[in-house]
Order: C-alpha cells, then sequence, then structure tokens
C-alpha cells in the first residue's frame, strides 16, 4: 500500500477514536466542562497530563531543535521536565488544597480584588495565544507534508480540525481522549526511534544506544562519529556546542522551568485530583510519562542528525547528485519548508556551514521529526504512525489551551466580573465563542510564526515565568505580600518581557511592527527573547516586594487563607463547596 | 508553636532539601560545570552532556516522588493530613 493511503487510514482511524471517546463522554454542565467532576484518579491524570503537556513543540519539534543545537539544545529537555519539579513542591498541591477551577479566580481571591483576576487573565490570555501559535505552526507542517500541499493549506486545514475538536468536548472529554492520545504519541515516537536506534547501534534502547558505538564495524562512538563530521563540515561539535553562551543557557532553562509551573491548562490539570496528596503524586506520574519521551528525544535529535549528514553526503567528499533525491526529499520540497540551491552548478548538493557554499537554503527544523523514519527508509507504516503521534500531540495540547483561555473569558471575566447572573447556557456559548476567536488569531499569527514551533512555545513559557508563576508563589509562600505588590510585580514582569520579545519579534508578532531595531539583538547581556522570561521573573519579584513594603498589608482573613492552604487538612471540605 | 506552623517549617527544610538537588543536577552539573565534567565519559557520553540530556531528567522523577512519600508523612506526623 503506498504511504499516502496508509497515512489516511491511520490517521482516520485514530481521529476516529478520540472523537468517538469525545461524543461518548460530552460534556453537560459546566462543572464537567472545565474539571470533569474532580474523580480523576493519580497516574491517570498524570497521564492525560502528559498527553496536555506534550505538544507539537515536544514531538514534532523540539528533536528537530536539538538536532541542529546538540548541546545547546538540553534547555529544552531540562527546562521542560524540571518545572515539573517546581509545580509539585511550590504550587499544585496547595492550589488544589485552596479548591477552586482557575488561576485567575485564585489570584483574584488572594489579592483581594476583581483587578488582579483580571489583571491575571489578561496574562494567561497572551501567554496562551503564543502557545498556541506554536502549536498551529506544528499542526501546519504535519498536514502539509501529510496532505502533500503547501504549509499554508495544511494550517488552515488544522484550523478547522482543531476547531470542531476543541469544541465537541470539554475537559472531561480530553481527558480520557487525552489518554488515548497518550498511548498512540508515546507508541509513535519511541518506535522508529527504536528501529533507527538498532539499526545505528544495534541496541534497541534509544536511551543507551546514544552513548553506544557504531555497529558499522567502525568501533567509534555515534557521539564521537557525529562530533567528528559536523566539526569537519565547520558546524561545531555537537556534545558541546553550546546554545549563544552559558547564561543564555542557564537563563533559557529557568525560564522553561518557572514558565511550566505558570502556565494556566497545566495548573488546571491539578485541579481535578480528588485530594491534596494525589496533586503531588499526579505531577510525579506526569513526569514520568513525559520523561518517556524526554529521554528518547535526544537519540531522536543526535540519530536524524546523523542519518540526514549520511544521506546528503554518503562517502567523504562525495555530496548527494541532485538528480538522485530521494523521494523523502521531493516530498518535503513541496511544503516549501525544504530548499535546496545548486549554487556552484555541480550537479550536487553541498551541506555545509558556511552560508556562501552552503546549498540546503532552507531546511525548517519542524520537519525532522516527521522525515526521520522517511530518512532512515523505515517501513510505510511506521511513517504513517507518526504522522498520527504529531497530530496527536498538537491537537490534544491546542485543545487544552483552548479551554484555558475559553474558560479565563466566559467564567473569569463574563461570570466572575462583567455578568454575574449569566445562564450556564449562556456562559457554554460565551466559551465556544471565545474558542473559535482564539484559534483564528491563532492561526492568522501561525501563517508566519515567530520561530519554530518548540522556540514559539518557549516564548509563551517566558510570558507566564514572568507573570503568573510569581504571583501563584508568592500567594502561597509569603504570608506578606499584598494586592499592590502583588499586582505591580506582574505588570512589570510581564511589561519588560514584552517589551523585549515584541522588539525582537514585532508587535504581536507582525514582523513589520518591530521597533527600536538600532538596538540590535540580544542587546542584555546577550540573552534571547525565548529565555528572557526568567529576567521577567526576577524583575516580578523583585518589584512586588519593593512595593509590598511601602504599602498596607493584606487583611487578615487573607492571611488565615494562605495559613489554610498551607496545610492539606480540610481539603474534602473545600472541594465541596462547589 | 502551634503544630500547623511546625509542619510548614519542615516542609519548607524539605523543599529546600529537594530544590538544591533540583539544582545541582541541572543547572550546575549539567550548565555551569558541564565542560570540567565533560571530561569523564560514560560510554559514549561526556558526563555533563548526559546530565543535560538524559542524568537531569531522571533525577527529577524520583525526586517528586521522594518528595510526595516523605511529605506525606510529615502530613501524619503533625496530624494534619486529609480525612
Amino acid at each position: 500500500m503506498d504511504l499516502q493511503t496508509l497515512t489516511y487510514i491511520v490517521v482516520g482511524a485514530t481521529f476516529a477514536l478520540y472523537i468517538g471517546i469525545a461524543i461518548w463522554a460530552r460534556a453537560r454542565t459546566t462543572g464537567d466542562f472545565y474539571v470533569a467532576g474532580k474523580g480523576v484518579p493519580p497516574v491517570l491524570n498524570g497521564m492525560a497530563t502528559a498527553a496536555d503537556w506534550m505538544s507539537a513543540a515536544s514531538f514534532i519539534s523540539m528533536a528537530g531543535l536539538i538536532a541542529f543545537y546538540g548541546y545547546g539544545g538540553s534547555v529544552f529537555l531540562m527546562g521542560w521536565t524540571g518545572g515539573y519539579v517546581l509545580l509539585a513542591m511550590l504550587l499544585a498541591p496547595y492550589l488544589r488544597k485552596y479548591g477552586k477551577y482557575t488561576v485567575p479566580e485564585f489570584i483574584g481571591d488572594r489579592y483581594y480584588g476583581q483587578s488582579a483576576r483580571i489583571l491575571a487573565v489578561i496574562c494567561l490570555i497572551i501567554a496562551s495565544v503564543t502557545y498556541v501559535i506554536g502549536q498551529m505552526k506544528g499542526i501546519g507542517v504535519a498536514f502539509s507534508r501529510f496532505l502533500e500541499t503547501d504549509y499554508d493549506t495544511g494550517l488552515y486545514i488544522g484550523m478547522g480540525i482543531v476547531f470542531i475538536y476543541a469544541v465537541m468536548g470539554g475537559m472531561k472529554g480530553i481527558t480520557y481522549t487525552q489518554i488515548a492520545q497518550y498511548c498512540v504519541l508515546i507508541f509513535a515516537y519511541t518506535v522508529p526511534a527504536v528501529f533507527i536506534s538498532m539499526h545505528l547501534t544495534g541496541n534497541p534502547i534509544p536511551q543507551i544506544g546514544l552513548g553506544s558505538k557504531m555497529a558499522d564495524g567502525s568501533g567509534l562512538y555515534l557521539l564521537d562519529k557525529l562530533d567528528a563530521t559536523l566539526k569537519d563540515l565547520g558546524f561545531g561539535e555537537y556534545t558541546t556546542k553550546e546554545r549563544l553562551s552559558t547564561l543564555n543557557m542557564f537563563v533559557y532553562t529557568m525560564s522553561l522551568m518557572i514558565g511550566t509551573a505558570g502556565l494556566p491548562h497545566v495548573i488546571m490539570r491539578f485541579f481535578t485530583v480528588p485530594k491534596v496528596k494525589d496533586a503531588r503524586a499526579s505531577a510525579g506520574w506526569a513526569l514520568v510519562f513525559i520523561a518517556l519521551l524526554y529521554t528518547v528525544a535526544p537519540a531522536v535529535g543526535a540519530m536524524a542528525r546523523m542519518n540526514l549528514m549520511d544521506t546528503i553526503q554518503p562517502a567523504p567528499g562525495e555530496w548527494l547528485k541532485v538528480d538522485e533525491r530521494p523521494s523523502w526529499f521531493r516530498n518535503w520540497e513541496k511544503t516549501g519548508l525544504l530548499k535546496f540551491e545548486d549554487k556552484n552548478g555541480d550537479g550536487r548538493i553541498q551541506y555545509v556551514a558556511d552560508p556562501e557554499k552552503n546549498e540546503m537554503v532552507k531546511v525548517d527544523r519542524d520537519i525532522m521529526v516527521l522525515a526521520n523514519p522517511e530518512i532512515a527508509k523505515l517501513p510505510n507504516w511506521v511513517i504513517a504512525l507518526v504522522v498520527a503521534g504529531g497530530l496527536a500531540a498538537a491537537l490534544s495540547t491546542a485543545a487544552g489551551l483552548l479551554l484555558a483561555i475559553a474558560s479565563a473569558i466566559s467564567h473569569d471575566l463574563l461570570k466572575g466580573v462583567f455578568a454575574p447572573n449569566i445562564s450556564e447556557k449562556s456562559e457554554l456559548l460565551a466559551s465556544r465563542i471565545a474558542m473559535a476567536l482564539a484559534i483564528a488569531a491563532a492561526g492568522y499569527l501561525g501563517l508566519h510564526p515567530p520561530d519554530f514551533a518548540a522556540g514559539t512555545v518557549a516564548l509563551a513559557f517566558g510570558l507566564a515565568a514572568s507573570s503568573i508563576f510569581p504571583a501563584l508563589m508568592m500567594g502561597i509562600f509569603s504570608k506578606t505580600m499584598n494586592k499592590a505588590g502583588a499586582m505591580a510585580g506582574m505588570l512589570a514582569g510581564i511589561g519588560v518581557t514584552l517589551f523585549y520579545v515584541f522588539q525582537h519579534k514585532g508587535i504581536f508578532f507582525v514582523a513589520d511592527w518591530k521597533y527600536l531595531e538600532s538596538w540590535g539583538t540580544n542587546w542584555f547581556l546577550g540573552i534571547e527573547p525565548n529565555a528572557f522570561g526568567a529576567i521577567g521573573a526576577v524583575v516580578n519579584f523583585a518589584v512586588a516586594f519593593i512595593v509590598a513594603k511601602v504599602t498596607a498589608p493584606p487583611p487578615e482573613h487573607i492571611q488565615h487563607m494562605v495559613e489554610d492552604i498551607r496545610v492539606p487538612m480540610g481539603a474534602e471540605a473545600a472541594a465541596a463547596a462547589h | 508553636m502551634s503544630s500547623r506552623a511546625s509542619y510548614w517549617k519542615a516542609n519548607l527544610r524539605l523543599v529546600t532539601v529537594c530544590l538544591t538537588i533540583w539544582f545541582l543536577v541541572s543547572f550546575v552539573f549539567g550548565i555551569l560545570l558541564a565542560e570540567p565534567l565533560n571530561a569523564i565519559r560514560i560510554g559514549g557520553y561526556k558526563l555533563g552532556f548526559w546530565f543535560a540530556q538524559q542524568g537531569s531528567i531522571y533525577t527529577f522523577v524520583i525526586l517528586i516522588f521522594c518528595y510526595a512519600w516523605r511529605v506525606n508523612k510529615l502530613d501524619q506526623q503533625y496530624g494534619v493530613h486529609e480525612d
């Protein structure tokens, strides 16, 4: 059977499964729509959180970025897993104890006022929409390859499917659907990795294969061979090449970690467990399921790079002939995401670091994971499976984020602030309209995304890191943090981060709306905009503490509330109040 | 001192220990000291590179379960557990 037909069948079958589950569990009341009635056990909740968490950025984009950044790509690996440690120890159990539906609800109560709540909603929407842009990029790449069209068409089709998907089921539908999605995506990610690891090193476990010797009889370790190949062509050593600088890597990792603990759609997950104890365990289980993919990803990245280099340079000094480009190469050219240019007219494709001589003029990093099984000449069913897995990852996260955006608008803004008497039916309708608008905005911006999928998502993390995380953490760990302090902190934190990001990428990521271009790029200590969230968070904490020092302390009942959320006792009662 | 206040103190101590390990395996071993650690090898892995792309992640998983186990015991010990 040809690849196209097979892909249709596998993708169609997995979609039928998800939609079937979504219909079966279709949300009826608003309580179910948001948090599935708080009845999901930790292991299953962990699995669903993992699916929710691992998006197009993790599945489609990250290993591709690692393939090209090498050691520098470690920022994603450490950043997107280490955040769960912060989440489990600093936030999840306390927010579960508090027992409300959404993050802005907590911020509004803790900082006693609608203004704090509205500010939190705005920060949340900015971060989440940026995140969805990253997903749209991934969805566009996957659909364009799968339907063999250009990227823009792939993106439009993806938008339609995300809309149907997110509007159909609420969190309950999504929780069970996401368990199915996790199974599909982890299977789709590891199967090709096992094949490729086996082929290159003779070891079927990719985590061990990456540190093993090549099976080609050369006696070289895989990583040493890769280092040598890349160094020869001027790319820099794979295992030691840093991302810009040590400081930039440090700040980048920190930004992703605290962003993880500040993203509303992940935190919301921990409202769904029955007990405080379960919130701690859920974070652990989520990380187990995430680590399964994240420890395989470095192997996928390195091995994909190795196979790509071997395809383009089959023997030292012998480059791939233009007429002999393999079919995967031609197929990706159709999407516009892969381009070569025979600059010296020798009928061969040179791939070197020097931009003057390099003839692989465009290799979109986000195609690497999807192209990987084809480059390694794996059977067609594996390739079809990877497309299905990539779509599962992108769709599940997009749906979770859209839900967070929808609940922020309908629950926090409409019902909480502007129209407290709104009926459940109108609230549900408003949340669906909010979803549709968010998809349209993110899709439009996804036509010219600010970075590769994982880079765009990193920007979203920076925004969450600089605004939500400090406000939540101070709300739990400092009894004296007051409304003025927290609000000034959030404004300052997200303010400086947006200023730095938009100066580099354009206002709302529209490239024509850049400003202060004469300042150059990465002008603050050589830190790139994707990593700036950690600096924003430091500003947030500092401003908050200074303002809190010179303004009135929070009222007595707020200090009692903080004391109360610090102990698990009485959590059932808090939940039952809903 | 009330049992709630001493529970919170004990919890903060535990969190501090855990976060020190968290910082050590990722930021120190994986980034700041990666270069000198790369002189040591486990198989084909340079040690600093291994911490950055494998070791830190395994440590995080173990760390969360250890924390959960210890803090659940604290809950019981100070009588602030649920039910």
